[in-house]
């Protein structure tokens, strides 16, 4: 019957079409640790999680690029990103940054999340500072 | 003393419910009248009940009662009245309580106006929905208490999120909530059908309005939240394919499928059982919503405080809920069914295209929602979906859909030839394809393919409503009063299919076209976006009642004309130190102009974010025009009429006529 | 059509499973990595006595309570009525680690609302937190009597937790001998 025919022509069009989109965004979590061992993909966008290593935030004094820190217990990662930065992100607060590394080991970010409450912390960024048995970093909330 | 009695009225509505579900059962199962007539007042008096205990939180609300816990968390001596009101629902236990509230509105309605169902069908929708109504008290009482005292009390409270002070919190909850819920009446006749074996066009007749106002109010509270996002979260943007408002979108598909799925079992009873699993379907995925958000399962802007203690009970009442209902289909499904033909060409073909897009469209946002958690489970790594897997599925299944609308007015049931079909509606192809080239190209320079194909699209969907407006309403020329009158389902769908129209347009327009620009400027200096100007003023401080605030104050140009003048702030809460930022917004159903302020730069210099939204208007107001079509539809008269018990048949002549 | 029927059925059981093994994996579930080892080492002052220091190796030798608050923190208002209630008992000596607070607010919250401590270290630029992994305010850890971290407890003490979790470990923390 023509339309059953089409239902299942459509069916296993919109199923292929989901795949392939689901496997070309896919953004994968690391942590600096990881960068530093080299094991993030090289031209690939993903995602940096931490906290901002305190005394790392410097903005340009005549556009609005600003360079961080993005650091777990062990390791940090330097990070660029010309924008406004989201209203919570502080030195200490754990953010998610989305970007690329570049070849000269600076990661460029396009996005930088911070969630719309101080003492949230992406449970991301909670397991990769718990990571390191006997070593944990994680800053507690902030008060007033 | 009143945190304590509304606690006791909480408990005393979980007793009114449990009589309200055991009770009517077994008054079925015995066939006692009295025992199933019990339904009504426990109904009455759970919704009582739950009323005065939200009144008792509220009172404590506007009293600053600190010394329940809730208000402490979730208030402040500062806080405007209006929000103290709102933050009653502001977090998770009060919002619970909202929803407890809804859903023992939604009961008393049942109970309320349907006197003309058959008792026993009356019965078991009654008492599934008491069902629902334990499982939830249950889990407030023993998880989640709003009344929880905090002693010694604190003097002064935490604050409400700043983020929720907005007239968008006021609204978009209770509407939001008044859909979940309202999906549970559509389940409870999908039980109330599997049990009493039959589904015929009365019970159809009876589930479809019911549905349709839940699904206008999850229509209405989807809109208000996009809406409130964009002028809250300060970024632009108006929808995030994030996690929470997935929730909400997923049971909307299925339900926008059910009310379309519930026309063609009315008239040709068929579909039958596909009809009953969306019903069971949109519930459930209400009640995945309610445990996502809930339960610190995935990660969002908008998830509530966590708790893996609620995450159990939830999950526990929705494997019940769920798995039982769906045990109960493959029990009974099997025996409904139909002997009629389905063609392509006809109405019922149409609509199962409808729903079929619908339903992949569903099953694609459930695939991205809960894959994180799907590799996250597996120990197979961290990641995340993101909006761009979203789009690109989602957009190829809405722009079929919205060309199938165009026939929606004009596809007669059982049988349509080619021809007719040309004859109807062939005339506003060109017509579409016109305007849907020349509006972009005249209103934005546009000469993108992509985005003419999808306005094409967008106004064909809008003159084919129109155009079958036009129709009636010319034939009722000449003709007597009575037969004059337009069915108030044909403007309902109408409206609902223009304002659909009206939201590809929008959507098209401002995601294509949008602009944005980080700057950095000096007080006196502007920026340019095309041909509108946007001089910064400067910067001086303010303060209001619950925070202090650095107001921004920019003036807006268009060519050299000066238009407007905005405000733009950055607020800092002083209960809690949080800092938000308020965007400045100039609205015009063409355009925004949408200023957010950044932070102080060296030397007196303020960075800022400024854009320019084509259209972003047309996306909610389409979602309005939807809303409104689906009141219309509710409002027909055939729902008014007196219900007569009426054969499972093939549809009647005379309705083909006035309906088609 | 029978069995085609069952497909939701078993559909949604696959995924309560799965939501359920989503649940938990909670990350604040994750025990802390310094259960078992020794408590981070520090020397700060005393909240009482400024010119007093006190270092980890005061807490050696019996085993110790040591509750991280601080007066800005809500939630440990929610709490405090029970830390007065286990002073109350003489079980063990209970330390408090005031968080990032300022002095004078927090000798004026301990007035007003009771002191169940020995003393509080005042650990005002939260150095001594982030060694001892601390994520939130109140945290309760328990020690030994050597001084190890053997109990970690995030958030507010409810009685139930009391009663349930934090007692059991007291006591037999307090039975072991070596």
């Amino acid at each position: 019957m023509v339309l059953l025919a089409i239902l299942a022509a459509g069916l296993a069009g919109a199923s292929l079409l989901m795949l392939s989109a689901f496997e070309e965004n896919l953004l994968y979590f690391y942590d600096p640790t990881q960068i530093a061992a080299g094991q993030s993909p090289a031209g690939a966008r993903f995602r940096v999680g931490g906290l901002v290593k305190a005394g790392s935030v410097q903005r340009s004094p005549d556009s609005l690029q600003v360079r961080f820190a993005v650091a777990d217990c062990v390791h940090s990662v330097d990070v660029e990103y010309t924008g406004i930065l989201p209203d919570l992100f502080r030195e200490g607060q754990g953010i998610v940054v989305h970007g690329q590394l570049d070849d000269k080991g600076v990661f460029q970010a396009d996005e930088v999340l911070a969630k719309h409450d101080e003492n949230y912390m992406p449970p991301e960024v909670v397991e990769s500072l718990n990571k390191t048995p006997g070593q944990s970093c994680m800053p507690a909330r902030m008060g007033k | 003393m009143i945190p304590e009695l509304g606690h006791f009225a909480i408990v005393l509505a979980l007793c009114l419910a449990v009589g309200q579900t055991l009770v009517p059962a077994v008054g079925l199962l015995r066939r006692n009248p009295v025992w199933i007539s019990v339904a009504q007042p426990a109904a009455t008096g759970q919704f009582i009940f739950v009323l005065l205990a939200y009144f008792a939180l509220t009172q404590s609300f506007l009293v600053n009662d600190f010394s329940v816990a809730y208000v402490a968390h979730n208030s402040n001596t500062d806080l405007p009245t209006v929000y103290r009101v709102a933050a009653v629902w502001g977090a998770h236990e009060g919002s619970l309580l909202l929803w407890v509230l809804m859903l023992s509105l939604w009961t008393l309605a049942v109970a309320t106006f349907s006197r003309n169902l058959p008792s026993d069908i009356r019965a078991c929708v009654l008492s599934v929905m008491g069902a629902i109504s334990v499982g939830f008290l249950l889990f407030m009482i023993f998880t989640s208490n709003p009344f929880e005292r905090l002693l010694p009390a604190p003097e002064q409270g935490r604050d409400l999120n700043p983020l929720l002070q907005d007239p968008g919190l006021i609204i978009h909850p209770p509407m939001l909530y008044m859909g979940y819920v309202g999906f549970s009446v559509a389940f409870a006749f999908a039980i109330a059908a599997l049990v009493s074996g039959k589904v015929d066009t009365a019970w159809t007749r009876w589930t479809r309005p019911w549905t349709t106002t839940a699904w206008l109010f999850l229509t209405f509270g989807i809109t208000l939240g996009s809406w409130w996002a964009y002028r809250e979260l300060g970024w632009g943007g108006w929808w995030f394919w994030d996690p929470v408002e997935n929730a909400s979108f997923m049971p909307w598909l299925v339900g926008t499928a059910l009310i379309h799925s519930l026309a063609v079992t009315e008239k040709r009873g068929v579909f039958k059982s596909w009809t009953v699993l969306l019903a069971i379907t949109a519930f459930s995925l209400s009640l995945l919503g309610t445990f996502l958000v809930r339960s610190g399962v995935l990660v969002s802007v908008h998830a509530f405080a966590t708790d893996p203690a609620r995450g159990v009970f939830i999950l526990i009442f929705f494997a019940i809920v769920v798995g039982s209902s769906l045990l109960l289909y493959a029990w009974r499904a099997p025996s409904f069914t139909s002997r009629a033909e389905v063609r392509l060409l006809s109405r019922e073909g149409l609509l199962l295209l409808n729903n079929v897009f619908l339903v992949v469209a569903a099953a694609a946002v459930f695939l991205g929602t809960l894959y994180p958690l799907v590799v996250d489970a597996l120990k197979l790594g961290k990641i995340s979906v993101g909006p761009p897997y979203f789009n690109t599925v989602f957009v190829p299944l809405t722009l079929p859909l919205v060309f199938l609308v165009g026939f929606a007015a004009v596809m007669r049931w059982k049988n349509n030839s080619p021809r007719q079909l040309l004859q109807r509606v062939g005339y506003l192809v060109p017509v579409a394809v016109i305007l849907g080239v020349l509006f972009p190209w005249i209103a934005l320079r546009s000469n993108s393919v992509v985005v003419s194909v999808a306005l094409v699209l967008a106004f064909w969907a809008m003159t084919t409503a129109v155009a079958d407006v036009f129709r009636w309403l010319k034939s009722g020329l000449g003709k007597s009063r009575q037969s004059r009158n337009i069915p108030l389902a044909i403007w309902g769908m109408n409206l609902a299919h223009f304002g659909l129209g009206v939201f590809v347009l929008g959507v098209t327009l401002t995601s294509a076209y949008s602009v944005e620009r980080d700057v950095r400027l000096f007080p006196g200096e502007s920026a340019d976006i095309g041909n509108y100007a946007f001089r910064f003023d400067g910067v001086h401080e303010e303060a209001a009642a619950n925070y202090d605030a650095q107001v921004g104050i920019i003036t807006l140009f268009r060519a050299s004309d000066e238009i407007a003048t905005v405000r733009t702030e950055k607020r800092r809460y002083r209960a809690q130190g949080s800092v938000m930022t308020d965007a400045g917004v100039n609205a015009r159903l063409d355009r925004d102009l949408y200023i957010a302020l950044g932070e102080a730069l060296d030397g007196g210099a303020w960075s800022l974010r400024l854009y320019y939204k084509p259209f972003v208007r047309c996306i909610w107001l389409g979602g309005f025009l939807m809303v409104l079509g689906g009141l219309l539809a509710v409002g027909d008269k055939r729902y008014r009429m007196k219900l007569r018990q009426r054969q499972d048949s093939v549809v009647d002549k005379n309705t083909l006529a006035a309906e088609a | 059509m029978r069995w085609g029927a069952l497909v939701p059925l078993v559909f949604v059981a696959l995924l309560i499973g799965l939501l359920a093994i989503g649940l938990s994996l909670d990350p604040r579930e994750v025990p802390s990595p310094l259960i078992g080892k020794p408590a981070p080492d520090f020397v700060l002052p005393s909240l009482s006595a400024p010119e007093t220091q006190i270092s980890v190796s005061d807490l050696r030798g019996k085993v110790t309570l040591v509750n991280v608050w601080a007066s800005w923190c809500v939630a440990c208002r929610e709490e405090h009525p029970l830390l007065m209630d286990l002073a109350g008992r003489n079980l063990l000596p209970i330390y408090g680690l005031n968080y990032k607070d300022e002095r004078a607010e927090a000798l004026a919250w301990l007035s007003r609302f009771g002191n169940p401590y020995t003393d509080s270290i005042y650990d005002a630029e939260g150095t001594a937190g982030l060694d001892w992994g601390v994520y939130g305010v109140p945290e309760t850890f328990i020690l030994d009597r050597h001084g190890r971290i053997r109990y970690k407890h995030i958030g507010a003490i409810s009685a139930s937790d009391l009663e349930h979790k934090l007692l059991p470990v007291i006591m037999e923390l307090l039975g072991e001998t070596g």
